[in-house]
């Protein structure tokens, strides 16, 4: 099982209703989000090009914050979901530094906090609330190794991109462009 | 012009707009950790290479510094720690791949192989010493019988713990300044430097100082010699690491690096080094001073700048 997400950039319109979701959903304290917009403008006045992207945790197929925590706090589960186990974590900050996508944020409490691709929801069967309240309908969630899954479905028909290859850290979020 | 306007809609505090989780706990305690290591490395391969008599201040009473730089960098990484209770899980759990780990367990070791190494020691620092107890006794003897195996831990973990101050940094390939391989020997050389310094600090032997002054002139020059291989690799490299490299070559931190680090920390001494070792009268209070000053900036810089550093996409 390889659970992943697509953003279908062409509908998504940045109202920021993922983020408010999930910072209802998950109890996010105020002044943090773990999911966030992002508006990319691009070229020379007129001929400007717009992107914007829903962006979060990419769950990582190789994953440096998981690599580089001292306790195994950061540990992947079924699914290829990377989790923190908050009494494990004891605040160090490795994991923070070591993502190239800055999606991880140290939560007042102490520990470390970040996109769980809502596993509680997700392991009884709903979407994450990110998805399941899209206005758009621009999110996909769901299995890569199934072919008839959402997502595999969706990334057969369409371009995609992940966000910095380069760096090694094979993202699961997909961006259709 | 192309250009493109990056907005992002998220401002996590110590996150955005430039990340700013480790503050002056973490590279004071690289700058305490690398120094003490650089002390008991030196203070063992004298010891092991039998030299003992010659250099008496490196091997038997600069050591003594040792532990409080330890015992000091861990209390600073315990600040550094948000969820400080649970401390406890880094020695429940040994993590190969992370160097965090590594370096908590190297802790672990050579913390007590320090407070022996100085135990060991103390008639040295105090003539009448005399531990009271038949069985601090019984355990000085034990100690001093295997002196020779505690001198060979002592110098491999101080080794892995200088090493280990720049592979912390350099593991992190989102932070581009950090994702060099140089780090780990610039940062074992520079703890080196420092802990020759502490003993030229502390020596009253005219030919330990001269031998202590000579070390420090030779690391210095490998410490330039891995600055310059740095920066080459940086400039060489991807466009994200010759924007790290641009933060010292023109960027916000140019002036604090070059005048701190490179001619304070490094030619000043140097220069002055050589006027000694060419007898001139210099005293050793200001090389030595420089070098470790030079050390502990070069940490700071190193870890703030490198949060500045980042991907863009």
């Amino acid at each position: 099982m390889r659970y992943a997400m697509a953003v279908d950039t062409r509908k998504c319109v940045g109202c920021s209703d993922c983020v408010v979701a999930c910072q209802t959903e998950n109890e996010i304290p105020i002044g943090f989000c773990r999911d966030w917009i992002v508006e990319v403008t691009d070229g020379t006045y007129p001929q400007l090009e717009m992107e914007i992207r829903s962006e979060r945790c990419n769950h990582c197929k190789n994953a440096p914050c998981v690599r580089c925590c001292p306790t195994g706090a950061s540990h992947v589960v079924d699914g290829g979901i990377v989790l923190v186990t908050r009494n494990k974590c004891i605040g160090c900050g490795a994991c923070i530094a070591s993502c190239p996508y800055d999606a991880r944020y140290p939560h007042p409490a102490g520990y470390v906090d970040k996109c769980t691709f809502c596993e509680n929801r997700v392991k009884n069967g709903m979407s994450p609330a990110c998805v399941a309240v899209c206005p758009t309908r621009c999110l996909y969630f769901g299995d890569l190794d199934d072919p008839n899954s959402n997502v595999s479905v969706v990334l057969k028909k369409r371009k995609y991109k992940t966000l910095i290859p380069e760096a090694g850290t094979q993202p699961q979020l997909y961006f259709m462009i | 012009m192309k250009e493109e306007l990056i907005v992002s809609g998220r401002m996590n505090h110590m996150v955005d707009p430039n990340l700013h989780i480790w503050h002056w706990q973490i590279p004071l305690y690289l700058f305490l950790g690398g120094m003490a290591a650089g002390i008991l490395c030196i203070a063992a391969l004298y010891f092991i290479r039998g030299r003992e008599k010659d250099y008496r201040t490196a091997v038997r009473i600069t050591p003594f510094l040792a532990p409080g730089l330890l015992v000091l960098g861990l209390i600073a990484l315990f600040f550094d720690l948000r969820h400080k209770l649970f401390f406890w899980q880094l020695y429940t759990n040994i993590r190969l791949q992370s160097p965090m780990s590594w370096g908590a367990w190297a802790l672990m070791v050579i913390t007590p192989v320090s407070f022996i190494w100085c135990a060991l020691h103390m008639r040295d620092l105090f003539p009448r010493w005399d531990w009271k107890y038949r069985w601090l006794k019984e355990l000085e003897k034990f100690f001093n019988k295997y002196k020779k195996a505690l001198a060979w831990v002592m110098l491999i973990y101080g080794i892995i713990l200088g090493i280990y101050t720049g592979i912390l940094l350099s593991a992190f390939n989102a932070r581009p300044l950090w994702n060099t391989s140089i780090l780990g020997p610039l940062f074992l050389a520079s703890g080196l430097s420092a802990g020759a310094a502490a003993t030229l600090l502390l020596s009253k032997n005219k030919e330990e100082r001269k031998q202590f002054a000579r070390i420090d002139l030779v690391i210095i020059g490998i410490e330039l010699f891995l600055i310059v291989h740095m920066f080459m690799g940086f400039l060489a490299s991807t466009q994200v690491q010759i924007d790290a490299a641009n933060l010292f070559l023109g960027g916000p931190y140019t002036a604090t690096f070059w005048i701190f680090v490179i001619f304070l920390g490094m030619l000043i001494p140097a220069l002055l080094e050589i006027m000694e070792l060419r007898k001139f009268y210099v005293p050793a209070l200001v090389p030595a001073v420089l070098v470790i000053f030079g050390s502990f900036m070069l940490r700071f810089i190193i870890v703030y700048a490198g949060q500045m550093s980042r991907w863009l996409y």
